[in-house]
């Protein structure tokens, strides 16, 4: 059984992978620790989880204008999450999504904040702007 | 997104690598918010010479041309970077060898920073190196098409000066430096700033303590939207709308407001919803006023403080002339330390006024260009903070992992000489 969500491409390119989901809103200065790949935040829901290599699901972004190069330095010191699936799209985001330049998909038909739970299968199809949810295949 | 002659010669190189560079990032953004344009802006507040470990990393490999090839163009190359295309200002950064002996931040910061400020400002970037660059020297005018990072100076402008700008990252102002471009999409465009929701005071809001507090209130209920505010509202200066819009951008992510009849997108409650449905009000009261000062005060358990910390966003000249007033003949409690943050460009100003010598005299410390927040750095062994910054006190705990008291400037100085904190809410 697979779920497909329609969004629109962010930044072009394919990836597949598990999916890491947080419901809360993401910081970037003050949020993550770009050395590690981890959620810094002491409050936050993924505090102390590694993004490295996962598919990155979560609603948008918060806080300072710093976030675009705090996720530009995940890039940097190769511990940028494999691809990026936001709900709501802002300059913070869609900047930070550039500069990680990793496969990104926002802006859908569906919640995928809802749809997408932490392990499962996802393959991200930004040129098409198509996310896949195979909850079957969790590892 | 489509692109005018001038942008399509900037991609292909008419004006070189780096300029081409600069435009790739800003079409590869552009594309991503979904901006059918660019549009030209003549304002660019961004950060270059702010040190880090990946900076100095590039800088040692290929100086600052490669730092800021990858960093603020977000390129793979290293190119020779050109002067700056138009005004560009560093905003806040890492402290400066003001702060040498004072805070304990690594001198080789200070250094790596200094050799960045040669270079840039020899490449035209004016170092304001302040988190308010509309106190010193970079005021927008209405309608002005900007390039702004700083979510407390990009709320500011849009708000209280009407100048247009959305919240701008490290690489997005960096290829505005070079390229006098920026994606219109968001705030640039009139339909996008009216307001959403409207908030009402029933009690009165006046000084710096309650637009503070009103902010953060603000803030906290419309998140990302734009708030309308009305209501028993006192007029407010410089320094109080600076306190509100930061409180604002720190509980939410409010970019714009508006105050009917004061700030200029305005004039009446009407026209800044745009004409639209007024929408129904939400009420500011005395218990919401008092759940407000109790969230900003529910990090301190210990009333014994080590630290006070004003000028977050960096202090007016007001603000510096109240604490010299409140601290002069004072001596601050032996084990507490008092910062206030400012622009170096108002420091001068205190300096000649004489404002700096009554607060070393008491103890206190004049800082510049940068704060605890930005350099993660406060007094040597610091547990309890206090400030009169509904921002930092929102912030600076979870980065320091120390305690806060939020409170007025009189609070904060008597914390300051008595060693304890003794605020509550009048």
């Amino acid at each position: 059984m697979t779920i497909t969500i329609e969004g629109r491409g962010i930044v072009p390119g394919y990836a597949e992978g598990e999916a890491l989901v947080s419901r809360e809103t993401i910081s970037g200065w003050g949020g993550i620790d770009p050395a590690t790949g981890t959620v810094i935040e002491r409050r936050h829901e993924l505090f102390g989880v590694c993004f490295t290599g996962k598919v990155l699901v979560f609603p948008g972004a918060k806080g300072s204008s710093g976030w675009s190069g705090f996720f530009q330095s995940t890039r940097l010191l190769g511990t940028a999450p494999l691809a990026m699936v936001f709900t709501t799209l802002s300059t913070k985001s869609a900047l930070g999504a550039v500069v990680t330049r990793v496969p990104t998909v926002s802006e859908f038909d569906g919640d995928p904040v809802e749809i997408i739970r932490t392990g499962d299968w996802v393959t991200v199809d930004a040129d098409r702007g198509i996310v896949t949810v195979h909850p079957d295949r969790r590892g | 997104m489509k692109l005018a002659d001038d942008e399509k010669a900037m991609r292909d190189g008419a004006e070189g690598p780096a300029v081409a560079a600069a435009m790739d990032l800003l079409v590869r953004y552009g594309e991503a918010l979904g901006a059918e344009r660019l549009c030209d802006t003549r304002n660019v507040a961004g950060t270059m010479t702010q040190p880090s470990p990946v900076k100095a990393k590039l800088v040692s490999e290929g100086g600052w041309n490669k730092s800021f090839s990858v960093i603020n163009l977000d390129s793979d190359d290293d190119f020779e970077i050109p002067h700056m295309r138009v005004p560009t200002c560093q905003l806040q950064h890492g402290f400066s060898d003001d702060a040498l002996g004072i805070a304990p931040y690594p001198q080789s910061m200070v250094e790596l920073q200094g050799d960045a400020e040669s270079f840039y400002g020899a490449h035209g970037v004016n170092i304001l190196a302040t988190c308010t660059p509309y106190q010193v020297g970079n005021l927008p005018v209405r309608g002005e098409h900007c390039a702004w990072m700083e979510s407390s100076a990009v709320v500011y402008c849009n708000s209280v000066l009407g100048a247009r700008t959305n919240c701008e990252g490290t690489a997005s102002t960096g290829a505005a430096s070079l390229t006098g471009k920026i994606p219109y999409w968001g705030n640039h465009l009139a339909g996008n700033r009216y307001g959403t929701h409207l908030i009402e005071s029933a009690v009165p809001v006046e000084g710096f303590l309650d637009w503070g507090m009103f902010g953060y209130f603000v803030g906290d209920i419309v998140q990302e939207n734009r708030p309308v505010v009305t209501g028993d509202l006192r007029q407010p200066d410089m320094t109080d709308l600076k306190h509100f819009g930061a409180a604002t951008a720190s509980s939410g992510g409010v970019e714009i407001y508006h105050i009917p009849g004061i700030t200029p997108e305005a004039p009446t409650v009407e026209a800044a919803f745009g004409g639209r449905r007024t929408p129904d009000k939400i009420v500011y009261g005395e218990r919401e006023r008092r759940a407000v000062y109790e969230t900003l005060n529910n990090q301190g358990e210990s009333t014994d403080v080590d630290f006070i910390l004003l000028g977050c966003p960096h202090a007016s000249l007001d603000q510096i002339a109240r604490a010299a007033q409140a601290l002069e003949g004072r001596k601050l409690n032996p084990g507490t330390e008092l910062w206030l943050m400012t622009p170096r460009a108002l420091r001068s100003v205190a300096d000649r006024n004489g404002y700096t010598e009554i607060i070393r005299k008491a103890g206190g410390r004049i800082l510049t260009d940068s704060c605890p927040a930005m350099s993660k750095s406060a007094p040597e062994g610091t547990r309890v903070f206090a400030t009169d910054s509904a921002k930092q006190a929102h912030y600076l705990p979870a980065i320091l992992g120390i305690e806060a008291w939020f409170g007025t400037l009189e609070d904060c100085i008597d914390a300051a000489v008595t060693g304890t904190w003794r605020g509550e809410l009048r």
